[in-house]
């Protein structure tokens, strides 16, 4: 819960966070050992200095740092965990549905669990989906389609199996497709980053609600586009919303732009915890201002309805939370 | 027969910077050496040129890699003294790849046969078309704010736009200018300066419209390399070794 200045609490989803473990312990290669310099470099590089964590901290942080840097320091009242597998670079996976549901067990009025699915899984895949919905119940997916899987570098989601699997999660009573895109993918002569196979899947799949990760960057352009055309597709805002410390003209461009071409009820922010922290995201996020000439430019601004809406009402929405109800638990607890 | 070898002369490493300076990173449409991508270049006494240059990250996609490498080697052995230009890229996933194919005159096919399906060509076209729109919309704010109207501008031909003096910021208009010619249709000199990527006439009732397209596609490729220059910095320093 995040309170202005004037007493008004605003509620916070926080839709993308992550619990990994990256030690040299768990990594299974030398991609293993590069994935996680990547993900700290982009940490160190936007975090305010007083943020930044050694390599080791960053490596695995734990259960209880997580609870205290997302609800006790960090506003947010609930977080949606999304899985990462990523089985080609690290032993026991990065960070799988199994490995988040005992983090939702610890803390259940607190995490959202989202799955996972792979459609190169072929048959087994759609079995093993049935029962990760049985067992943990979940309405949403993660899917990375730069996943490394045997000789396969990556998948695109209007592949036949891809479709196949939307079906069945659809079918299954999933409703939320989180989508990042990842730049490992082959054929290696295509642009890795492409977001068309969301506007294909997107369109295909109307019952169906679509998130792109990061707000389809670094195709932030043609994401705009496709989420102008269909009433489906959602952006997270992870990795555009670190911006707002260390780059707000950017910033401030960036927002403009999905205001005017996504608009304020289909944007989540999302933290991307442990790469930046909720904390200082929000608090900049809340103070924030759109610049005057960007407001007389695009005709859009980010008032304070929708900041409420980025930081957790579209998200609740979504995810079926009853706002109200939910405070006074987390109140009462 | 003697073979007498070139000594390095004065200002050839300049004219080595100069040539790195015209390579763009396709994906970004900025300098690879603006960006601060070139991390050492050495010349030997046979007039060979070595090159290394690094990104901001591991993963950076191989084929914008491969198509930086591919053309830092076209231009400096552009140069009339240069025997051989060996492009080298560092700390990357496919690094060892792509100094490979690059070194060895392959192509990106040839480079990646069980990887790639095709050539670069349309990747390349994909991006040097956005490239086109984010120069021209970066010029179009600059006359807009200079106080032209949109009427005058869909008027303009490019002999006129040539003539144009833009206070501090002639290297937009020099920009604009360089790649006008690979796209919107016939560039002469009475041809109309700003039209859409196509060669459709731009009018003056569609004007706000078209610009807010062209906005998206500045405005991604402005972050992307904010991001970019965040992350070579982090990893590198300001030292850049």
């Amino acid at each position: 819960m995040y309170k202005t200045s004037d007493g008004e609490e605003i509620f916070v989803v926080d839709a993308h966070i992550h619990l990994w473990d990256a030690r040299p312990g768990n990594q299974r290669n030398i991609h293993g050992a590069q994935f996680i310099n990547c993900f700290h470099d982009y940490h160190s590089g936007l975090s305010p200095a007083e943020y930044v964590w050694p390599a080791e901290k960053f490596q695995h942080y734990g259960a209880e740092t997580l609870y205290e840097d997302l609800f006790v320091n960090g506003y947010d009242d609930m977080a949606i965990c999304q899985p990462t597998y990523l089985k080609d670079f690290y032993l026991d996976g990065f960070n799988t549905t199994e490995q988040n549901a005992e983090l939702r067990d610890k803390y259940p009025e607190r995490i959202i669990l989202n799955g996972a699915f792979d459609p190169r899984d072929g048959e087994p895949g759609l079995e093993a989906l049935e029962a990760l919905v049985e067992t943990y119940g979940i309405i949403g997916v993660k899917l990375y389609t730069a996943e490394w899987h045997g000789e396969s570098k990556g998948y695109k989601l209007s592949d036949p199996w891809a479709k196949r699997y939307l079906e069945k999660a659809q079918a299954l009573g999933i409703k939320i497709i989180h989508v990042h895109k990842g730049p490992t993918i082959l054929p290696l002569n295509r642009d890795a980053f492409d977001v068309a196979d969301i506007d294909d899947a997107a369109t295909d799949f109307p019952e169906l609600t679509f998130v792109v990760d990061h707000v389809g960057l670094p195709r932030l352009d043609d994401f705009c586009w496709i989420a102008t055309q269909e009433k489906n597709v959602y952006g997270g805002l992870a990795v555009a919303s670190a911006f707002v410390h260390a780059r707000p003209r950017y910033f401030a461009e960036m927002m403009a732009e999905l205001l005017f071409w996504v608009g304020e009820d289909k944007l989540l922010f999302a933290s991307d915890y442990g790469i930046w922290q909720p904390k200082w995201l929000i608090e900049k996020f809340m103070a924030f201002e759109m610049p005057e000439d960007l407001k007389a430019e695009t005709g859009v601004d980010l008032t304070p309805e929708a900041k409420r809406k980025i930081l957790g009402l579209n998200a609740a929405k979504l995810y079926g939370i009853d706002v109200e109800a939910k405070k006074a638990a987390l109140g009462a607890a | 027969m003697s073979i007498s070898l070139a000594q390095p002369g004065d200002g050839w490493l300049d004219d080595v910077w100069t040539r790195l300076d015209m390579v763009s990173d396709p994906e970004l449409d900025q300098s690879v050496a603006e960006m601060g991508f070139v991390n050492s270049v050495a010349l030997t006494d046979g007039g060979d040129v070595r090159v290394s240059f690094r990104l901001p990250t591991f993963w950076c996609a191989p084929n914008f890699a491969f198509l930086m490498a591919y053309d830092m080697r076209e231009a400096v052995e552009s140069l009339d003294w240069v025997r051989r230009a060996e492009i080298t890229l560092q700390d990357h996933c496919h690094a060892e790849d792509i100094n490979r194919g690059v070194g060895g005159g392959l192509s990106f096919a040839e480079t990646f046969p069980d990887q790639a399906t095709a050539e670069l060509d349309e990747l390349r076209a994909t991006f040097r078309r956005k490239a086109f729109q984010g120069r021209q919309e970066a010029l179009l704010r600059r006359l807009l704010e200079d106080g032209m109207t949109p009427e005058s501008i869909c008027a303009m031909r490019i002999g006129e736009l040539q003539r144009l003096e833009l206070v501090d910021a002639a290297r937009l208009l020099e920009r604009y200018l360089e790649i006008r010619g690979e796209f919107g249709g016939p560039a002469g000199e009475n041809d109309t300066a700003f039209t859409a990527p196509d060669g459709d006439a731009l009018s003056s009732e569609e004007f706000s419209g078209y610009l807010q397209d062209l906005r998206r596609v500045r405005v991604n490729a402005a972050f992307n390399a904010n991001m970019c220059r965040s992350l070579l910095q982090t990893r590198y320093g300001d030292g850049g070794e």
